[in-house]
């Protein structure tokens, strides 16, 4: 192990790993937010709407999200939309993120029992109170332990950036990796890198799961 | 010419095809691989012994932490440095791909064996069955009914993320498109979206209709 080249490199991998972090963040929460309209749509079977969230959730799910990144990055400049390393990993995160969120957010909706909505109905609760004070409470601890599923399973989908010339961890590894050679203590400061992204979250998603299994029960 | 024409000049669309097996074949061949060692490691998740657990725990955890891109970064740069053994792309995906597979599968597996209720093993004791017999009539047709939905999802996960391949260098379908799209660059400049867009739609008509299938059995085990 070549400790003086960890020593001269590893700000290059806080930077990259803060951009990581930064477009993972900014995908995840859109990707809540497309995910969360998609289910409402799908939950009230809005005309049309409904058909489109069920499409773009397929759509989203069922390719890689790599894939999703070379349209948008080399294919939508052929149709004269150009976008940003930045925009397209934003951009495809949360189009990847939307769909896992949306089918989350919609089974947490579902599992709350049609003898609820009618007592709610019956106590004179009207749409907007039965959503908020009966649906959810109940979807949200049923679909927690999904969408922190999601949230890591997302996380992890960042190191496919570099696909799109992000100069994210997976890029800069590389990148040391061809100049200098010093393969293992590159791959070393990677692994330590995505583990301290990583690590926490996980730690904290199984204490709250933990916990959510304890209330319900 | 027109950007789709290109997908149907000469043989590109079998080219396309042809790329894209290189991935579904590195698939294939972990998720069969990892069937077959998931089942093990899930059995060995059950036993009693604490040791044994542990262990298994935490390869499924460290297996479970990292991007399976990074997995295949210290597999495929890491191994050839520090051994010298020079693994192609294929190879490091394939050995990846099983380790991670084995792992998923692992956990699915023990997690069908944790949800057969008590009585049920209790029921077909008391009705006198021996110990294969119980496994074989009772537990194991309750596990592989609750097991193959879920096993459908992994595989299609597993599909999904082999396209991460052309970034070590395995020439697939991602490849493959990108060659196209280069050598036409001058007569068709517009190519890139008709050929993403191809590709996109490939992975999606193997994966949709797999999601389907699982989705009908989980609703049908309800």
């Amino acid at each position: 192990m070549d400790w003086l080249f960890i020593k001269e490199y590893y700000p290059l991998y806080i930077r990259s790993a803060v951009l990581t972090i930064t477009i993972g963040v900014l995908g995840i929460v859109l990707s809540v937010i497309v995910g969360m309209i998609c289910a409402l749509c799908r939950y009230y079977k809005i005309p049309l709407l409904n058909g489109i969230a069920a499409a773009y959730t397929e759509l989203s799910r069922n390719t890689p999200l790599i894939v999703q990144l070379f349209f948008l990055f080399f294919g939508l400049p052929k149709v004269g939309i150009v976008l940003s390393p930045e925009a397209c990993g934003t951009i495809g995160l949360a189009f990847l993120g939307g769909g896992y969120m949306s089918e989350s957010f919609l089974s947490g909706l579902g599992s709350v029992r049609k003898i609820h909505l009618e007592a709610a109905a019956s106590l004179g609760l009207n749409g907007a109170q039965t959503m908020k004070s009966v649906i959810l409470p109940q979807a949200a601890s049923v679909s927690t332990p999904a969408v922190c599923a999601n949230v890591i399973f997302l996380l992890k989908e960042t190191s496919v950036f570099s696909a799109v010339s992000l100069a994210d961890l997976m890029y800069t590894a590389k990148d040391l990796i061809g100049m200098y050679y010093n393969t293992t203590e590159a791959l070393t400061m990677l692994v330590i890198a995505y583990l301290i992204m990583i690590l926490p979250i996980s730690i904290v998603f199984t204490l709250l799961e933990r916990r959510l299994r304890h209330e319900r029960v | 010419m027109k950007g789709y024409e290109v997908l149907f000049t000469g043989n590109n669309f079998l080219r396309l095809l042809s790329g894209l097996w290189v991935t579904l074949r590195i698939s294939l061949i972990s998720i069969g691989i990892s069937l077959v060692l998931g089942v093990l490691l899930g059995a060995a998740m059950t036993v009693r012994n604490k040791a044994v657990k542990a262990v298994c725990k935490v390869y499924l955890e460290v297996v479970r932490i990292m991007p399976q891109l990074v997995w295949l970064f210290i597999v495929f740069f890491g191994i050839t440095r520090s051994t010298g053994i020079n693994l192609s792309g294929e190879t490091a995906a394939i050995i990846v791909f099983t380790i991670w597979g084995t792992a998923e599968t692992g956990d699915l597996v023990r997690g069908a064996f944790v949800s057969i209720p008590a009585h049920q093993y209790e029921s077909g004791l008391a009705l006198g069955l021996g110990k294969a017999q119980l496994y074989f009539y009772v537990i194991l047709p309750q596990t592989v009914r609750r097991l193959t939905p879920n096993i459908i999802n992994l595989s299609t996960r597993m599909i999904k993320t082999t396209a991460l391949v052309s970034l070590i260098g395995v020439t697939e379908v991602l490849k493959v498109g990108k060659q196209i799209i280069d050598a036409n660059r001058y007569d068709a400049p517009d190519a890139a979206i008709w050929v993403y867009a191809a590709i996109f739609f490939m992975y999606f008509i193997i994966c949709f209709p797999l999601s389907v299938f699982s989705k009908k059995l989980a609703d049908r085990s309800k």
